[in-house]
């Protein structure tokens, strides 16, 4: 037993505890607020190394290694706690607020984990935490979405001690470092990663419980899950290169999907995916460029999806809605919260002196010097795509194009502060990165703002822009003003060009037939074993005592045969 | 410890020395007790105080023998094969422990629930027969003599039946179940004892480390092996190993509540542990025709039970019939534990054992507190109680979640050992990971059955108006008595999992050999 340093999770289940015995209000806020602070001060004053272990079974539990790859993320984890806390200050729900905390303990816990129980112990811990996130929504549909999310979470969770354990017959050991993608145990490890961090075709879960979340759980929930499988990752899968693949197939799909969807924080989510993308490839590029640009790129992106996702969440809390179709001209009574959404599109889509500028190029850069010039061509054409659907399609749908007649009010002060100061992180990063840079794990000698790096980015950025526009006006024609009155969703795909639409028609038939194959085939096996096992079926009705009798005799008769035979 | 032999004249014995005795005897001398008495008011009293003794005499003797080694007692001073021997060693001790530790937590439990389900003059009786139950579970455990196992087992089984039955003031059914349960515990038995009589023949005597020695002596013949066949299959009836569980759902479900906890922990591990005892220390694992039951018998009906019990308990609509599904599947675990055939297997048994007594002995004391306040089981019935009975839900939410095996729990650390112990064997057989993958896999099942009544319990709207009250104190406390075991036991691995691999190297080594009685004057 060796302590040194309180594992900085447990900082946060006390603190959700003490959130129970605590009066609604304002002590619960500054708890809230004052955790997440108090841990990132905590964090950076203990320095590097490995603080606390704790023996268990006859093995070496490490609930505190804090290294440069770690401690990034646990920082991250605690400034996303803050933000999406303060974003939450109007809440008075006990539940949601102590899920929110155990919630990113878990997450910053799973961070610190030095060995595979302890990671499998958080893992459990931030799906188990995280869906009364969505449940808090008190709607049937949200039921059912927390329920399918749960059974995923828990299924990833499953695998991963499957996987540490087979992984320990084969080895000896649990450490949680770097490990070859060769063998079974690594495999359910991987796959078990791959869930949580929504690979292709491992990926619905996202896209399905984000949007069903609470305003506030959206935020909370973006920022954690995905990340953490993200680190894991990075830690345990370096230079696989599989993972190349997977991301650069991560980057693409959802870009089909998130431009005919109609629901925005369904973009959000899809788009998330998408950014996801960019860091898998890192993670599989796996050379120290590629890695800081994984790292970076996660606590750039943290933000400003959560900027994105507190922008929406304001709109949504004002006007009750997240439909495209029934928004727009929301920038007359909603200016600043225009301005902090155009501030995360900028980042997202990588504007020079944002944050995505110079986080997301250490990737490109990454994969550059590896001369991989297809992944490198699908991950610049999956920026583009960032920039229609994340960077112009959010804001525009939701402030400007055509005047939805709401006026809501302002977002409420706290929502503002959290937009605010996410904005001001989004572009203080962007501006002067070198901070950020001198936090990741490998040493760094790096400059974004190079002439034709700029001048690059621009021009791709530009050209998405004027190919926007120019479908936008070929595409605003009086047929759609009549479509006002037809079903949202088919308005909102007359938008998008036929071309588009044709892909995503080819793509999403693709998934759904994969999909529906799936789902089909267990709803017939469940109904199967329905009859045979359910309460009617015969293997639970209650049998004849001559049944019964004959039944032992038959194993009797077995267990001779076995006997005398052997 | 090695047992002392008598070497001094004098045979006067403490009350230390009469502890494997007394064992059995508090209880067994208690039952007639209140039955003369006749007193309603003393029936209860009686009872637990003579439970409350046997776990102080169990705890006594599993400190005494809980780092090896044993105590022999011999019966009157009648010296074995022909006097009765009772042997306690780690193994033996360890059961005693659960049953008289299960048996006086449930008691108070009982005083309430008892109350409610049974009618007023059948309570005296009631209290004596579970005395005698309680007696018979604990004398086939203690006993060294093959015949007195039959004796006890006897003994526990007619007082079972009586038990069962006195579930008829509530349901008729019970009386079914109960006619059910004796067909087959009696065809059981008589397998059972069919099997004592061929090995009788083959050896000439009935005290188990006499027996044990003249087995290695004289190898394997038809009569040997056919009564292995035979003790096996009728303890397998009493386990209520898959296929033969066919009588234990409908016993649960119909039995009153408190009979179905104290049931559920306990009946089902003595005549595991009588099993165990038969294939290590009577006979050996080196036989091959023991091996080959083992392999080829045992381990694939465990797995099947694992998941067919599994599956019948997911759909079940009733949570005292889904919580013995999910005992036939949990028997299973223990089974597969045995059926690997390592220390550390047996070891997982022997553990899961205890684990999931102390575990499946929580769930029914929740569903019977829901049954005092709702009158029923039925999904239907207790939906919504949860949350009108936080205490109530909340044990049972620690007792779904041991059930399942989450990490931190009782139940993870049996799970883990039977992992563990098919690694172990993976490297020669390949067929063992995929065992282990089946333990987790059917994990999985469990969670499934688990959430659906606690979906039940939290997330259903209410079927009635009226608020249920929580449960009275006394069923609260051994709820929680329970609940907490369930995590202090998940938490320090030491005292159970010691114990039991200390009663797994003592199976694992066989017989002990006679009792030598030198200069003993009788």
């Amino acid at each position: 037993m060796m302590i040194e340093a309180i594992p900085t999770a447990f900082i946060f289940f006390a603190a959700a505890a003490l959130i129970l015995i605590l009066p609604k209000g304002l002590a619960r806020n500054i708890v809230m607020l004052g955790t997440p602070i108090l841990s990132a001060v905590l964090v950076w004053n203990t320095g590097l190394g490995n603080f606390a272990q704790i023996p268990f079974f006859g093995f070496e539990l490490e609930f505190m290694r804090l290294d440069k790859l770690s401690r990034i993320f646990v920082l991250i984890f605690c400034l996303a706690a803050f933000l999406g806390n303060l974003f939450a200050w109007h809440l008075r729900d006990s539940l949601q607020q102590v899920a929110a905390l155990a919630y990113a303990g878990s997450a910053i816990g799973a961070a610190q984990a030095g060995d595979m129980i302890t990671l499998f112990f958080y893992w459990e811990g931030t799906a188990i935490a995280s869906v009364f996130l969505i449940w808090a929504r008190g709607t049937a549909g949200a039921y059912a979405t927390g329920m399918r999310y749960l059974i995923i979470q828990i299924a990833s969770g499953v695998i991963l001690i499957a996987g540490v354990a087979v992984f320990f017959a084969e080895t000896g050991t649990i450490t949680f470092d770097k490990m070859e993608l060769a063998s079974l145990g690594t495999w359910l490890i991987f796959i078990s990663f791959g869930m949580k961090c929504a690979f292709p075709l491992l990926h619905n879960w996202l896209q399905d419980s984000y949007p069903a979340a609470t305003i506030t759980g959206t935020v909370i929930l973006s920022a954690f899950t995905t990340k953490l499988a993200v680190y894991a990752l990075a830690r345990g899968f370096a230079g696989t290169e599989i993972l190349i693949y997977i991301g650069t197939v991560m980057t693409l799909f959802p870009i089909f999907f998130a431009e005919i969807e109609n629901d925005l924080r369904r973009v959000l989510a899809y788009s998330l995916n998408n950014q996801l993308g960019f860091m898998v490839v890192g993670v599989g590029i796996g050379t120290e460029m590629a890695l800081n640009g994984t790292a970076s790129h996660a606590f750039a992106h943290i933000l400003y999806k959560a900027l994105l996702f507190m922008s929406v969440g304001a709109v949504m809390f004002r006007t009750g809605t997240s439909k495209a179709s029934e928004l727009g001209g929301l920038y007359r009574t909603m200016p600043l919260t225009a301005v902090f959404c155009l501030i995360g599109a900028a980042s997202i889509s990588a504007f020079p002196l944002f944050s995505g500028f110079v986080t997301k190029s250490l990737t490109l850069t990454a994969v550059a010097e590896e001369h991989k010039l297809i992944i490198w061509l699908c991950l610049v054409f999956a920026s583009a795509g960032v920039l229609s659907h994340s960077g112009i399609k959010i804001p525009f749908f939701t402030f400007f194009a055509h005047d939805s007649g709401m006026r809501p009010k302002e977002a409420p002060r706290h929502m503002l502060w959290a937009m605010g100061i996410t904005a001001f992180l989004c572009i203080a990063i962007g501006v002067y990165p070198d901070p950020l840079y001198a936090l990741l794990p490998y040493d760094l000698d790096y400059h974004p703002y190079t002439m034709d790096h700029v001048v690059a980015q621009l021009q791709l950025l530009f050209f998405a822009l004027l190919a926007f526009a120019v479908i936008f006006r070929a595409g605003l024609h009086p047929p759609e003003i009549r479509a006002v009155n037809m079903d949202s969703d088919v308005i909102y795909r007359k938008f998008t060009p036929s071309v588009m639409r044709y892909l995503a028609f080819v793509v999403a038939a693709l998934f759904r037939g994969v999909t529906g194959m799936i789902n089909r085939s267990a709803a017939r096996l469940v109904h199967r074993l329905h009859h045979s096992h359910g309460p009617d079926g015969s293997r639970a009705a209650s049998w004849p005592a001559g049944a019964m009798v004959m039944s032992i005799a038959a194993l009797l008769g077995l267990a001779l045969l076995v006997i005398f035979f052997s | 410890m090695a047992v002392e032999p008598h070497t001094v004249e004098h045979t006067a014995r403490t009350l230390m020395d009469h502890l494997p005795v007394l064992q059995v005897l508090i209880p067994f001398c208690t039952g007639p007790i209140i039955v003369f008495l006749g007193s309603r008011r003393l029936a209860w009293p009686l009872a637990f105080v003579a439970s409350a003794l046997s776990l102080i005499v169990s705890l006594m003797l599993l400190w005494q023998v809980k780092d090896g080694g044993y105590i022999a007692y011999t019966l009157g001073g009648w010296e074995p094969p022909l006097g009765i021997e009772y042997r306690i060693d780690a193994a033996n001790a360890f059961v005693l422990m659960l049953i008289s530790l299960i048996g006086t937590i449930t008691l108070p439990y009982a005083l309430i629930s008892v109350a409610d389900e049974i009618k007023r003059r059948d309570h005296t009786l009631f209290y004596a027969c579970w005395m005698l139950c309680f007696t018979g579970l604990l004398g086939m455990v203690a006993t060294a003599d093959a015949f007195n196992v039959f004796v006890f087992l006897e003994i526990s089984s007619l007082s079972t039946y009586v038990l069962v039955a006195m579930g008829a003031d509530r349901d008729r059914r019970a009386l079914t179940a109960a006619y059910d349960y004796l067909i087959m515990g009696t065809i059981g038995a008589t397998f059972f004892v069919i099997g004592l009589g061929m090995i009788y023949m083959a050896t000439g005597t009935l005290n188990m480390a006499d027996i044990a020695d003249r087995l290695a002596d004289q190898g394997a013949n038809r009569t040997v092996r056919s009564g292995f066949a035979f003790v096996i299959v009728g303890m397998g009836l009493k386990i209520a190993m898959f296929p033969l569980h066919l009588w234990l759902p409908k016993a649960y479900v119909f039995a009153p509540s408190a009979v179905t906890v104290f049931l559920a922990a306990t009946a089902t591990k003595a005549a595991i542990y009588v099993m165990l005892r038969f294939t290590f220390s009577v006979y050996r694992p080196e036989f091959t025709y023991a091996t080959n039951t083992l392999e080829m018998i045992f381990l694939p009906l465990a797995v099947i039970a694992m998941f067919s019990a599994s599956f019948v308990a997911a759909f079940q609509t009733n949570f005292k019939r889904m919580l013995a599904y999910s005992s036939v599947a949990q028997i299973g675990y223990i089974l597969l534990g045995v059926a690997i055939l390592n220390e550390t297997g047996l070891t997982a048994g022997i553990v899961h054992l205890f684990n999931h007594g102390i575990t499946k002995a929580l769930m029914f004391m929740g569903v019977g507190a829901f049954v005092l306040r709702a009158g029923g089981s039925f999904y239907a019935q207790i939906a919504g109680l949860g949350r009108q009975m936080p205490l109530t839900g909340a044990a049972l939410v620690i007792g779904g979640l041991s059930l399942i095996g989450v990490p931190g729990t009782a139940g993870f650390i049996s799970k883990w050992y039977l992992v563990q112990a098919a690694f172990e064997r993976a490297p020669d057989n390949p067929m063992y990971l995929a065992i282990a993958v089946s333990v987790v896999l059917s994990s999985l099942l469990a969670v499934v059955y688990v959430w659906r009544a606690f979906e039940a319990m939290y997330l259903m709207a209410p079927a009635t108006d009226i608020r249920a009250k929580e449960a009275p104190l006394l069923m609260l406390v051994p709820m929680w008595v329970l609940a907490i075991a369930c995590i202090w036991f998940g938490i320090d691995t030491d005292l159970i999992a010691g114990a039991a691999a200390q009663a797994a190297a003592g199976l694992f080594e066989g017989s002990q050999g006679m009792l030598e009685m030198k200069g003993a004057v009788h």
